[in-house]
């Protein structure tokens, strides 16, 4: 089958400096990645190169069988992205920030209200309660669930996260997990996450890859990544290990 | 004599309006021209800070003998008070753009908003509170530099500041100034309502 996701020998310089050397990552239809490495190894911007944020020094990027360039505002309305904080629009209501995707691919008032409303609802945010009020009036945790709803409201194919949780607390933070996985589950969709914290790659992704030095040094289905001999994935593995009381 | 103040003002306001008006068409424009190409901005900003510091009369003085825009009359007073008028409101607005959230202006590109749909959907509802800053501040000081515009014979509530000065009559003088300080002060607090109520909508205090 052909790759929802293919970058091949791509590289990326920035001025004197290598962030992504060689690097080449297939991702099948309707899997789920984990991209894990140390800060500033390079795997945001493996991602950003899925949204066109970041653009190849050489190499291609293909998603969906086509190249990423020309037209990227058309390609990345079917692209749900997850950025680091929800940032949504404080000007706009909740509602409003949902409807931005439906509303750019010119989606008619009715369809995109009951699919706000219903994703809304799975999201434990009643509309009728939260549509009309405005991001500043919301927790940090319900803002994330909003944030979630505006990704993933058109059901896009490829899904894009970048450390989408890594603002809220641990109990609020596995909430957002495990709604964000169901949802995940509805459909056959592609989702490539990073993130720091080995905990979550291995519960939202089936293939971990890690990334070291802006290239790919371990590239393995969740079980086998476990068992990796791999240096690197071992003291990621200690370091992750809680202490036992003694 | 209170028709004749009564003229004059409105003839104030009508010269400050127009001014501020045309900054505005133009600022905006420029500020976001400037906030897409920093580096051409950044140049352009240093000579409307130039223009800043000329002191008012000497403005009017270098434009009097220039074609087509100079002159005696308000023509050349309305020119003086939009170069004025400009660095307020260009530099608020760069602010005010430039001082988005990051974040919330890559949301908007990688949700597949187009460069227009981002700028007239989020940074300029964004930038609003402080670009109404800059409207505010141009305004005032627009009313201030339009009572020296009659020396150049821009007309407004300075011809009644001159004429009192020259027949050394403090109630003609005051007729002209009292009336000026109540405008400018009248254009601060409508403007910061506006601003109050913008923050409100847009949720920021400015």
């Amino acid at each position: 089958m052909a790759s929802a996701v293919a970058i091949d020998s791509v590289s990326l310089i920035a001025g004197d400096r290598t962030i992504l050397r060689d690097v080449t990552l297939h991702i099948a239809p309707g899997e789920s990645v984990a991209l894990i490495g140390r800060s500033g190894a390079g795997k945001t911007t493996l991602l950003r190169l899925l949204n066109g944020l970041a653009t190849p020094t050489s190499g291609v990027v293909t998603i969906d069988g086509a190249p990423m360039s020309g037209d990227l505002a058309a390609r990345r309305r079917r692209i749900g992205t997850m950025l680091q904080a929800p940032a949504l629009f404080p000007h706009r209501t909740i509602y409003e920030n949902v409807a931005t995707v439906p509303r750019l691919l010119g989606w008619d008032e009715d369809r995109t209200r009951n699919a706000a409303r219903e994703l809304l609802a799975q999201l434990e945010l009643p509309f009728d309660r939260f549509a009309s009020r405005f991001p500043r009036s919301l927790s940090g945790g319900e803002q994330q669930r909003v944030g979630i709803a505006r990704a993933m409201i058109a059901e896009p194919p490829l899904l894009l996260c970048d450390e989408p949780f890594s603002a809220v607390d641990p109990l609020v933070r596995r909430e957002l997990q495990e709604s964000f996985i169901r949802l995940r589950d509805r459909g056959g969709v592609t989702m490539v996450f990073v993130t720091h914290d080995l905990a979550e790659a291995l519960r939202v992704g089936e293939r971990v890859v890690l990334v070291d030095d802006g290239a790919v040094v371990c590239d393995e289905p969740r079980a086998r990544f476990l068992a990796s001999e791999h240096s690197l994935v071992r003291r990621f593995l200690d370091a992750a290990r809680i202490p036992e009381a003694s | 004599m209170a028709s004749e103040i009564f003229r004059a003002t409105l003839q104030h306001i009508v010269i400050v309006v127009v001014a501020v008006a045309i900054a505005a068409a133009a600022g905006i424009p420029i500020a976001i021209a400037a906030v897409r190409h920093p580096r051409w901005g950044q140049r352009f900003l240093r000579v409307i800070d130039v223009i800043q510091t000329i002191p008012s009369l000497a403005l009017f003085g270098f434009l009097i003998p220039l074609p087509f825009i100079g002159g005696i009359g308000v023509r050349t007073a309305i020119v003086a008070l939009v170069l004025y008028s400009l660095l307020p409101i260009v530099r608020n607005t760069v602010i005010g753009i430039t001082g988005i959230d990051p974040l919330i202006r890559e949301a908007a590109i990688v949700m597949g908003m187009t460069d227009r749909q981002r700028l007239l959907g989020v940074e300029l509802p964004l930038a609003m509170p402080a670009i109404l800053t800059g409207l505010r501040v141009a305004t005032v000081i627009a009313i201030g530099v339009a009572t020296i515009g009659a020396a150049v014979g821009g007309g407004g509530l300075g011809t009644l500041i001159f004429r009192g000065v020259a027949m050394v009559d403090t109630a003609r003088i005051l007729s002209g100034a009292l009336p000026a300080a109540g405008l400018a002060l009248l254009a601060d607090l409508l403007f910061s309502g506006i601003e109050k109520l913008a923050a409100r909508r847009w949720g920021r205090i400015p």
